[in-house]
């Protein structure tokens, strides 16, 4: 099973009735299996160190496995793992169906980038766990590992932007703009944030070009656009190809998407200095970085509404596909982080916000809400699809997945919110002869129970993966499970 | 005026110029005889397969 086929002649309309469209399935699934694999990696990595911060004795009195060495293994696993093999994968498949067209540069191309790339996970990896790190969040990886990314990405763009140049469809449908947008930004971001000088012809260590408060801000501009064009204009492409896709309807709006797609790539490139508030940042770069923040309200909400309303019409899907479910949810939990961003970059509410829980907390309902909900979503459909399988191994299992990763996420969330408005009122309190009136070390154990309460819900999240690997595996061997089927609501049996 | 003066002077147009730009891709999006075309491209992820799940 090297490639999928078709013949479009009846799909189009008997335009091509004599040509064949091949797809590159092979290197897709790859992707696919390395996905869910880093996924669990990376959610377990997450689990121990949130057991870390609750429990430090688990740091286990080694260099190798403090928390601050461990935590870029589990940002970069998630991140750059999972989601990006979430990406390449998804990104492959739909590009394809969506130009009509085979994998530019042929599998071969696609299987060097698939191979390379997980190379790069393992060194980056390793390299964290001994010692080696840039220091800045997101982009730890040395140079040499730097530019080893370059060469991978660079193929990846070429890959992709081949494909979509050599279509068979006049327009480039919506979701190719997302990944193209994803793609380019990201190649531009990793090249601006990583230009170093090592300081020796055979180490690892080097420096970055700037330094002080630009080097800040070069790095939340790379930063803050990880967080907009790797996991929300990549993840928005997945929207736009599966959610329809699954709905069995057309997005709700493709002018809606246009003006979304246009206004959200040029806004979210400047809001990263909201990361910089009161800092040495100038005052009004801080500012320009607050306005475009809120003004990304408009854009993230209008994507939102498109997604969800996609749905309309067949809101009872919801209840017969969990697989949908997990899909449209992710669009839900996307609209509430896009509207806490904004709120956070506010100065006044920086003030509290700031070093504090809470900003972990709203990066999880974005991670695990938004991103990973979207990826599974995208997951469950691809598996059977990929592996030709009839349907997935069981339904009930997927709704299980569903339940018990929200429940996850609303144990994390809700935690990291007390905990991080706690402990940003704890510092910013004066006794009556203006004093602080707490040492940092309380505002630590006043944490303490929310840390324990968030590592449960990492355990819950660790759990439904755990249940999707099984499902997922008993779909790729051809098992389906014996159940009660999710059955239609009786009106729209008798309408179809 | 020299250059530096042009470039502070123009500076002062971006929001203008960005308003203008906004309004160029609404008109595209919304523009009548492009509905055809862009519910059209709507339905290319619908129209890909012989089978679906």
């Amino acid at each position: 099973m090297a490639s999928a086929t078709l013949t479009p002649g009846a799909a189009v309309g008997g335009h091509q009735a004599s040509t064949e469209v091949r797809y590159n399935e092979d290197a897709v699934r790859l992707f696919v299996i390395a996905a869910v694999f880093w996924g669990v990696v990376g959610f377990l990595a997450g689990t121990f160190i949130a057991a870390q911060l609750a429990f430090p004795v688990l740091n286990l009195g080694f260099e190798w496995t403090s928390f601050g060495r461990l935590r870029p293994v589990h940002t970069s696993a998630v991140i750059f793992a999972f989601g990006g093999n979430v990406l390449f994968a998804t990104s492959l498949y739909s590009v394809q169906r969506t130009s009509r067209q085979y994998l530019f540069g042929g599998e071969g191309v696609a299987k060097f980038i698939f191979w390379n790339f997980q190379v790069f996970i393992v060194l980056a990896a390793l390299s964290y766990v001994l010692g080696y790190s840039q220091g800045k969040e997101y982009a730890e990886p040395e140079w040499i590992l730097d530019l080893y990314l370059t060469v991978i990405w660079v193929l990846y763009a070429v890959v992709f932007i081949g494909t979509v140049m050599t279509r068979r469809e006049s327009h480039i449908y919506v979701a190719n703009w997302f990944f193209i947008a994803f793609i380019l930004t990201v190649a531009i971001l990793h090249l601006g944030n990583n230009i170093n000088l090592p300081v020796s012809w055979f180490g690892l260590k080097s420096y970055t070009w700037v330094s002080g408060v630009q080097s800040a801000m070069v790095q939340w501009w790379y930063g803050h656009n990880a967080v907009g064009f790797f996991l929300t204009a990549g993840f928005l492409g997945i929207m736009y190809y599966f959610v329809p896709k699954r709905a069995g309807r057309p997005v709700y709006s493709y002018r809606l998407s246009i003006v979304h797609f246009w206004t959200l790539i040029f806004l979210y490139i400047w809001a990263g200095p909201h990361h910089l508030h009161y800092t040495a940042l100038p005052d009004w770069a801080q500012t320009l970085g607050m306005t475009f923040s809120v003004m990304l309200w408009m854009p993230s909400w209008g994507g939102m509404i498109n997604g969800i309303m996609t749905l309309s019409g067949a809101w009872d899907k919801l209840r017969t596909d969990p697989v949908l479910r997990f899909l449209v949810s992710s669009v839900a939990f996307y609209g509430m982080s896009t509207f806490e961003g904004p709120l956070m970059s506010v100065k006044p509410v920086n003030a509290l916000s700031h070093y504090t829980d809470w900003t972990v907390g709203h990066v999880h309902s974005g991670a695990l809400g938004w991103v990973a909900f979207v990826s599974f979503g995208a997951i469950y459909y691809l598996v059977p699809v990929l592996w030709k399988r009839q349907q997935l191994y069981s339904m009930r299992l997927v709704s299980a997945h569903f339940w018990v990763a929200t429940i996850g996420i609303v144990l994390y969330i809700t935690a990291m919110w007390v905990s991080g408005i706690m402990q940003g009122l704890m510092w910013r309190a004066y006794d009556s002869l203006g004093f602080l009136q707490y040492s940092f070390v309380e505002t630590v154990a006043a944490m303490h129970p929310f840390y324990v309460i968030r590592a449960l819900g990492g355990v819950c999240f660790v759990a439904g993966a755990l249940i999707m690997v099984y499902n997922l595996w008993r779909t790729a061997k051809g098992d389906i499970r014996i159940e009660k089927p999710y059955t239609a609501p009786a009106r729209v049996a008798a309408g179809a | 005026m020299d250059l530096d003066q042009i470039t502070i002077m123009l500076r002062s147009f971006w929001t203008i110029w960005l308003m203008l730009l906004f309004a160029a891709i609404l008109a595209y999006a919304m523009w009548p005889n492009n509905r055809r075309k862009f519910d059209e491209a709507a339905s290319i992820p619908l129209k890909d397969e012989g089978r679906e799940f």
